[in-house]
């Protein structure tokens, strides 16, 4: 019988190494690909209809709470959108440190992405602790440089999970520069750490898979992206973030799991890494820009597999833009700025390690919030994940279907996918099977 | 024959992974704990699966759906000792905000199609479903606390996890009482230690991570409040977040939302 003619099922029913729970399902049929479903399951918690009533300034805790690998970047999206609904700009030492705290979250992340979830794909090992056996020096590495981006966020939020010293307008209590001073040598080992990290994932085999993306991330024009800029895509989008809802809406697809976020006219663009990477290549110190070219990456990338070396490349940003942050440091007058509330709405985006992240908030004149909407990279990426796997399982049926079944789930992968984030405005369904 | 390690595995129900990302965070240990059990079952970390049952279960998460509530039966029936870890497994969490209001406006304010969306009225804690062998509190749960309660388990006795309030960590640390000196409204007296009191320690005032302390004495901390110029609506919100529905919590919340003008 050739393999053309038979129906197969490629089902995973619990994704590992992503945070969250989705499952996964290909369907083929005479040799082609009949159907592909990113099943979330993850139960709904309803965060924008229980912010409705709270106070602005508690917002930033509370979003903090849909993911606890990525609570910076909920903090940052709503400490902004709240700013801007105020009339607020916080600049100076205050944004430093908040660039400085974002660089420790996406230390933290990634380091924890590319060893502990994404390497072993590459390796063919379970995990990261089946994987330490024959490289235990490789999970080392990570495992240390996972923690100093942990100490990091330590120092200036509190604690890695929930850190509890951002506020609306800044910080709780800001260091001093005699307490940011050890971290120097721990971020300079960082940077060593996040090259050597580049040449390991480097030298992995990846798949010859590419895609024309609509990439879309944050483009400011001094710096690489965290809390500023416009959005935009590498098909001519250019605008301010306030617009962002006139360019991109949540659909609604019929017996899918999810509402797939899409650019209005245009369909499934990409979030995360890849896209902050291609849209902002020339933004990147020197540093990175050099172990990019190292590791064999253009200015643009387009093979998702790929996203682990472009991780890489981020640490050594994230790591480089730490050290030069702390470098010039003078503690701000005040820890925050004061913010009164104001009747009206707010916007506000941040680049989570996973992506472009979008907070709108309406509140009233007392602060009370009215009105919430989140938009998290897992959402806007779902559409491209399934499409990716609609183009790459129609070459790979000649694999068994374990290791097809596992390249499906690395693809996956690819994406670092935040289920937990992403399920507060993914449609649920039930699957019985 | 060397002794069976024991089983480890780690379940999530709602929730948002940051109190199993815990355990991924002991960067230190996670190697040497991964040499004394078998991590059996951990699905963020490994896609290896070992079947039940499992010496030590660690919980994660609220129960919200149906589904869920049946799953945590299997859980329990395959774990030798069930050990919830975090606000959400212990108090329903933040998504237990739903359970001061109407849920089924909550899914059609969120949702499109409501009707796609399976979920329970409230978010309880896995102790209100089947019998649990320790509670471990936070949000997120403590680095420490967590390796203190994996090491009680190895050798077999109950963990040491102070149930006092976060006044005792201020004290110990010589933090200055941000109620007492700064007239910040402060949850520490009656929130149970854990974090190593670090709101305080950054000058804010502590907002209940770690869920009531043994005992604590709500009305009298209210009436602080009140005189410091908190209004009846900040206490009912100052209650109700991460440990909402934990009985001592949830009666606060309650009276002062009935005492409101």
């Amino acid at each position: 019988m050739s393999s053309k003619s038979r129906s197969r099922t490629i089902k995973v029913d619990a994704l590992a190494r992503v945070e969250g729970e989705g499952g996964l399902t290909v369907r083929l049929r005479g040799g082609k690909v009949a159907d592909v479903k990113l099943r979330i399951y993850e139960p709904p918690r309803f965060f924008e209809a229980f912010l409705r009533g709270r106070d602005f300034r508690e917002v930033p805790d509370i979003t903090a709470r849909i993911c606890g690998i990525c609570p910076v970047a909920y903090q940052m999206s709503s400490t902004h959108a709240m700013e801007a609904a105020c009339g607020v700009k916080v600049e100076g030492s205050l944004r430093a440190l908040r660039r400085l705290l974002y660089c420790g979250e996406w230390i933290e992340s990634h380091a924890l992405h590319v060893y502990m979830l994404h390497a072993p794909d590459f390796l063919g090992y379970e995990s990261a602790i089946h994987m330490a056996a024959d490289h235990a020096e490789a999970v080392q590495q990570g495992l240390e440089l996972k923690r100093i981006g942990n100490e990091l966020m330590t120092l200036l939020g509190g604690r890695e999970v929930h850190p509890i010293n951002v506020r609306v307008g800044g910080f709780y209590r800001v260091p001093t520069r005699r307490e940011l001073e050890p971290m120097v040598k721990r971020l300079e080992r960082a940077l060593d750490l996040s090259l050597e990290t580049v040449r390991f994932v480097a030298g992995f085999d990846f798949p010859d898979f590419e895609r024309d993306y609509e990439f879309v991330a944050l483009r400011h024009p001094d710096e690489y992206p965290f809390n500023e800029g416009r959005v935009v895509s590498s098909r001519g989008l250019d605008i301010p973030v306030s617009e962002y809802e006139d360019h991109f809406i949540e659909e609604h697809v019929p017996h899918s799991t999810a509402l797939h976020s899409v650019r209005k006219g245009h369909g499934a663009y990409y979030v995360g890494p890849m896209a902050r990477y291609s849209l902002n290549f020339d933004a990147l110190p020197e540093v990175a820009q050099a172990a990019a070219r190292e590791a064999g990456l253009g200015p643009v990338c387009r093979n998702p597999f790929k996203s682990i070396v472009v991780r890489a490349v981020e640490l050594v940003f994230a790591c480089h833009e730490a050290l030069r942050i702390i470098g010039s440091y003078e503690p701000p007058e005040r820890p925050a700025e004061a913010v009164a509330p104001r009747a009206g709405t707010g916007h506000g985006a941040s680049e989570a390690p996973r992506g472009l992240l979008y907070h709108r908030y309406r509140i009233d004149g007392s602060g009370t919030v009215e009105a919430a909407k989140i938009v998290a990279p897992t959402s806007q990426n779902q559409k491209t994940v399934e499409n990716d796997l609609w183009h790459l399982v129609p070459s790979h049926l000649d694999l068994p279907k374990d290791e097809l079944t596992w390249r499906c789930e690395q693809a996956v992968r690819n994406y670092d996918p935040c289920i937990s984030c992403s399920a507060h405005f993914l449609k649920l369904e039930v699957v019985e099977e | 024959m060397a002794p069976r390690r024991p089983k480890l595995a780690v379940f999530k129900f709602a929730s948002c992974d940051g109190c199993q990302l815990t355990l991924l965070n002991c960067e230190d240990e996670l190697l040497a704990i991964a040499g004394e059990v078998e991590i059996a079952n951990f699905l963020e970390a490994s896609r290896a699966v070992v079947k039940g049952p499992y010496d030590l279960a660690l919980v994660e998460g609220s129960i919200t759906t149906p589904e869920d509530a049946e799953r945590i039966h299997k859980v329990r029936r395959m774990s030798r000792t069930l050990v919830t870890i975090g606000a959400c497994a212990t108090a329903g969490g933040i998504q237990g905000l739903r359970n001061f209001k109407d849920v089924h406006e909550f899914v059609s304010s969120v949702y499109a199609t409501p009707e796609y969306i399976s979920t329970l009225e409230a978010s309880t804690p896995i102790a209100q479903h089947v019998r649990v062998d320790f509670e471990l509190r936070g949000c997120p749960i403590s680095r420490a606390q967590l390796l203190e309660v994996l090491g009680a388990f190895l050798r077999g006795r109950r963990p040491n996890i102070p149930t006092y309030s976060l006044c005792f960590e201020c004290k110990r640390q010589g933090t200055v009482c941000v109620m007492v000196a700064h007239g910040t409204p402060c949850l520490g007296p009656v929130t149970q230690a854990g974090c190593g009191a670090l709101c305080p320690s950054y000058h804010r005032g502590c907002y209940g991570c770690f869920g009531p302390m043994e005992s604590p004495n709500t009305a009298s901390l209210g009436a602080r409040w009140e005189a410091m110029g908190a209004a009846r609506p900040d206490l009912v919100r100052a209650f109700r977040t991460y440990n909402a529905a934990a009985i001592p919590f949830r009666a606060a919340s309650e009276a002062y939302e009935q005492q409101e003008p």
